[in-house]
């Protein structure tokens, strides 16, 4: 498979021994293309960073292999490797100037003096830095820092490039700012990127692909349309945007609400029996009693300048939260108290697979 | 101190009492000084300025001699064990602890534990022997015991700083081609610099002041500054010896001085 | 096959090891190992004009006590030995005594300095902490012998009328033990009362203790470890000083360390001072002992 640029094959990694043993990836696999921008989402402890850290070669899988561009890579130290890294903690050398960070990877490669200069000056342009070759790394702010950092691990024109948790020290503006800074470094370079984040909207909006992850294991691997329209359990469809999860009854192939009617969630023939069904709030809607498929009373309103939130209880008093486009008045025209019917727009009710 | 009225942390007579332990502290150091300028032979009498006593200690040959003496040994001393210091610790930190680790601790600070006298009177047994089997009389034995003795003080700077350093350079240097062999070069050793130049500076004043093992490891006509100056300190006391004190005093207040500006550095 | 894993650690752990071999090497050579070849002299003869023969005797161990006397070859208690081992001791507790009276003061002081403050004053204590100890006690007997300083000022004020004898006594070892171990009392209780939360205090007065309560039953349990850690430090060196009593004990005052010289010089009797320093090895590793233990419990409590 020449496309892949990373491939993790049946990974294991166990930290500690005996009683005290933690289960960090367990046989994880994945294939990562050439050129894409390849997200690692979950919550910490999930284990993304310890797959990032093998990749690179800092930790060594317990089991399995990792594979670069087809070749077996796993006992290769890190300095051996090319893939290089943006660490969460940017890792910037205090002994040295911007431009030795950057030009520090290919001195180490032997590469000739002109050479170096070339390509140092070049990525500090890239990066927008140019001015500050001659500074120390302790003058720079945070969002320089994080250049730096970015242009250091590009220099050496690596196969992949690793991004663990990088915009995570940043404030908001800067970080939306680096996002589209990254965005567009990938696409110049044409790198592959791996970029650990536990940020959803961050893995949303950036990736190509996403690796949902949790517990030591891959949840789901998809575009980030797939994984937010057709999340696979309720992990991935609670980790990753708000979800309502009712409770419902399925039967050749259909799939009816309790307490409600039947919706258009398909189910594969051979499942029966109760099942959940995820429903993201902005594809309900609110209509008058008796409309729709599932009764339920207004609790509450909240408003949130672009839309509304209507928080609902149904008969079997489970909640239900409901995101309304806020009007050009600001009133959804609902009070709280009302009675109610919901109807989901046409595919977006899901069976979840457990 | 804005609160006069009722301040939590004051205990009575504490402030008097530390006061005067600062007084205490320093009094007997600065009159020491002091008379090493004094034109009078008598402490009792102040006969005014004088630099005589510098100059007399100066031209004394027993000085000069004890003093180039100890400089040959503490810089020897130093330089050993802070070679050997710096390898241990980077030996014994940062890595997954391993099996016998804590003897290597132990024994690296155990010259801290044994009474001085203690290692004194072995080595002089020890070397004693060696002197006999061999003929050897010459200062490698001071040398030798002087920089055994150092080591835990220029080990305890150096793995400080190790300690205190960010782990994830080293991992990026890796990351970046470096092999272990070039990010030792290049990252850790600058980045570790100021810890070995501060073991070694405590290395250094730790053998310069010495008396006791010196006092019985050292063979006939050997004598280092601090054994010249115990040795006339039996005898009668000239104001010679208050200038030969208040030059090592200067020399050990300008060396920690600079060794404190040194480890905190690190902290800014 | 190992895994890998497991290779990586092996490794890392076969270069901790060769990278301490080195500074190993010295330490056996020049600080541990003399010390097992001393526990051999302490078993051997004592030859005529120093030095060892070779030969089984615990003579060495029994003169601690006993001493046989040289023309009726009876054993009895050796009075002179005991006197002096009594000096060590009452003089080490007393110095860590008065050590602790003075210097808790003198650390709350520090650590109750403003924060900006604290350092120029820690930097006081800790610059005669790392001087010369002989050039200290020298100090001290510039100021306390017959015609010292302190002598000097006291007959000019009329105070006296004849100078006081205080040098070549026990007293003069004790005042010279008490300056030059201060800083060693100072600097661990200062750590301890640095981290002690003043907070403390403020809960105490509002429940009503009084400034002596406060002292009793608040500071002084909580900073406990750090007069433990003090009073070894100052205890133990105390035991085994031998510059001090030396120049203000004027060689009559002996303590256990000028006792064992003396067995290398005019004693020659190397078996009883390679016994005696077994000996005080003993007496202070269990000091250290007690130390670690108190001060490991003290930890997995906090």
């Amino acid at each position: 498979m020449p496309n892949d640029a990373i491939e993790a094959r049946n990974i294991s990694k166990i930290f500690g021994q005996g009683e005290a043993a933690v289960r960090a990836l367990d046989n994880v696999s994945v294939s990562i293309s050439q050129g894409e921008f390849f997200t690692l989402l979950g919550p910490s402890g999930c284990g993304k960073t310890t797959l990032l850290r093998m990749i690179a070669g800092f930790e060594s899988p317990t089991s399995g292999q990792i594979l670069l561009d087809g070749a077996d890579v796993t006992e290769l130290p890190p300095n051996k490797r090319p893939v290089n890294t943006v660490f969460q903690s940017y890792a910037l050398f205090p002994h040295l100037t911007v431009a030795q960070n950057v030009a520090f990877g290919l001195q180490m490669l032997g590469k000739p003096r002109a050479e170096v200069a070339e390509t140092t000056d070049r990525m500090l342009a890239l990066v927008k830095l140019d001015q500050m070759a001659g500074r120390k790394t302790s003058q720079l702010s945070g969002g320089q820092q994080q250049r730096v950092a970015l242009a250091r691990a590009l220099a050496p024109a690596p196969r992949v490039l690793l991004l663990d948790e990088p915009l995570s020290a940043l404030d908001l503006k800067l970080r939306k700012e680096m996002q589209i800074e990254l965005k567009r470094l990938q696409h110049e370079t044409g790198i592959t990127f791996i970029f650990v984040t536990h940020d959803q909207e961050e893995a949303l909006t950036m990736s190509d692909r996403i690796a949902v992850m949790s517990a030591g294991k891959i949840q789901q691997i998809g575009a980030p349309r797939d994984i937010y329209t057709r999340p696979v359990n309720r992990f991935v469809a609670g980790f990753i945007g708000e979800t309502n999860f009712l409770a419902a009854e399925a039967a050749n192939g259909r799939v009816t609400l309790k307490g409600g009617g039947p919706t258009d969630a398909t189910v594969e023939s051979g499942r029966s029996g109760a099942v959940t069904v995820a429903i993201r709030p902005e594809q309900v809607r609110i209509g008058a009693p008796g409309e729709g498929s599932l009764p339920a009373t207004l609790r509450d309103l909240v408003y949130f300048g672009t839309d509304t939130h209507c928080y609902l209880t149904l008969a079997d008093g489970s909640e239900v939260v409901v995101r309304l486009q806020s009007p050009a008045s600001g009133d959804v025209g609902l009070e709280p108290g009302a009675e109610v019917g919901l109807s989901f727009a046409p595919g977006a009710a899901q069976v979840l697979g457990d | 101190m804005a609160n006069r009225a009722f301040s939590v942390s004051r205990l009575p007579g504490f402030t008097v009492t530390a006061l005067a332990v600062f007084a205490i502290l320093y009094l007997p150091i600065l009159t020491l000084v002091a008379y090493s300028f004094n034109a009078s032979q008598s402490v009792a009498v102040w006969g005014g300025l004088t630099l005589d006593w510098y100059g007399k200690a100066w031209a004394n040959d027993h000085v000069k001699d004890a003093t180039l003496r100890s400089l040959t040994i503490a810089v020897s001393a130093s330089l050993i064990s802070t070679t050997v210091a710096t390898l241990a610790a980077l030996g014994t930190t940062r890595r997954k602890p391993f099996k016998g680790q804590t003897f290597i601790y132990v024994m690296i600070n155990q010259p801290l534990m044994v009474p001085e006298i203690v290692t004194a009177v072995a080595l002089l047994i020890f070397f004693a022997s060696i002197k006999i089997a061999t003929g050897y009389q010459g200062l490698g034995y001071l040398i030798l015991a002087h920089s055994a003795f150092c080591v835990p003080f220029a080990y305890l700077p150096i793995r400080a700083r190790l300690e205190g350093m960010d782990f994830s350079l080293e991992t990026a240097a890796a990351d970046l081609y470096a092999s272990p062999w070039q990010t030792f070069r290049h990252v850790t050793l600058p980045l570790l610099g100021p810890g070995i130049i501060a073991g070694s500076m405590l290395a250094f004043v730790i053998s310069l002041d010495d008396v006791v093992i010196t006092e019985f490891v050292k063979s006939g006509g050997q004598d280092t500054l601090p054994t010249y100056m115990l040795g006339q300190m039996r005898r009668q006391l000239t104001p010679e010896i208050n200038a030969v004190s208040s030059m090592l005093l200067a020399l050990t207040v300008a060396l920690l001085t600079a060794f404190f500006l040194l480890t905190r550095k690190k902290t800014n | 096959m190992a895994n890998l894993e497991d290779r990586q650690d092996a490794r890392s752990a076969r270069n901790g090891w060769l990278l301490s071999t080195p500074a190993l090497v010295l330490l056996a050579l020049a600080a541990v190992g003399p010390l097992f070849i001393m526990l051999v002299y302490s078993f051997l003869v004592p030859g005529k004009y120093g030095n060892v023969e070779w030969g089984f005797s615990t003579d060495g161990w029994t003169g601690i006590l006993f001493s046989r006397d040289i023309f009726d070859d009876t054993v009895k208690l050796a009075d002179a030995h005991l006197t002096i081992f009594w000096r060590s001791i009452k003089l080490s507790l007393l110095t860590t005594i008065f050590t602790f009276a003075v210097g808790f003061p003198t650390a709350w002081f520090i650590a109750t300095r403003p924060p900006r403050a604290r350092p120029f004053w820690l930097f006081l204590i800790t610059i005669p902490f790392w001087t010369n100890l002989l050039i200290r006690t020298y100090a001290i007997n510039e100021v306390i012998r017959i015609e010292g300083l302190m002598n000097t000022i006291l007959l000019k004020l009329g105070l006296i009328t004849e100078p006081l004898r205080i040098i070549y006594t026990d007293f003069a070892v004790f005042i010279g033990m008490t300056y030059v171990y201060l800083p060693l009392m100072v600097l661990p209780m200062f750590a301890a009362i640095d981290r002690f939360d003043m907070r403390l205090l403020e809960a105490g007065y509002d429940l009503y203790a009084t400034r002596w309560q406060i002292l009793r039953r608040i500071i002084l349990p909580v900073v406990k470890p750090g007069i433990i850690a003090g009073s070894i430090l100052v205890f133990v060196p105390s035991l085994g000083a031998y510059v001090t009593p030396r120049v203000l004990g004027g060689g009559k005052q002996m303590m256990i360390s000028n006792f064992i010289e003396l067995q290398f010089g005019q004693g020659r009797n190397w078996p009883l001072g390679a016994a005696l320093s077994m000996l005080l090895l003993v007496v202070v590793t269990i000091a250290l002992l007690i130390y670690v233990r108190y001060a490991n419990r003290e930890t997995s409590h906090g």
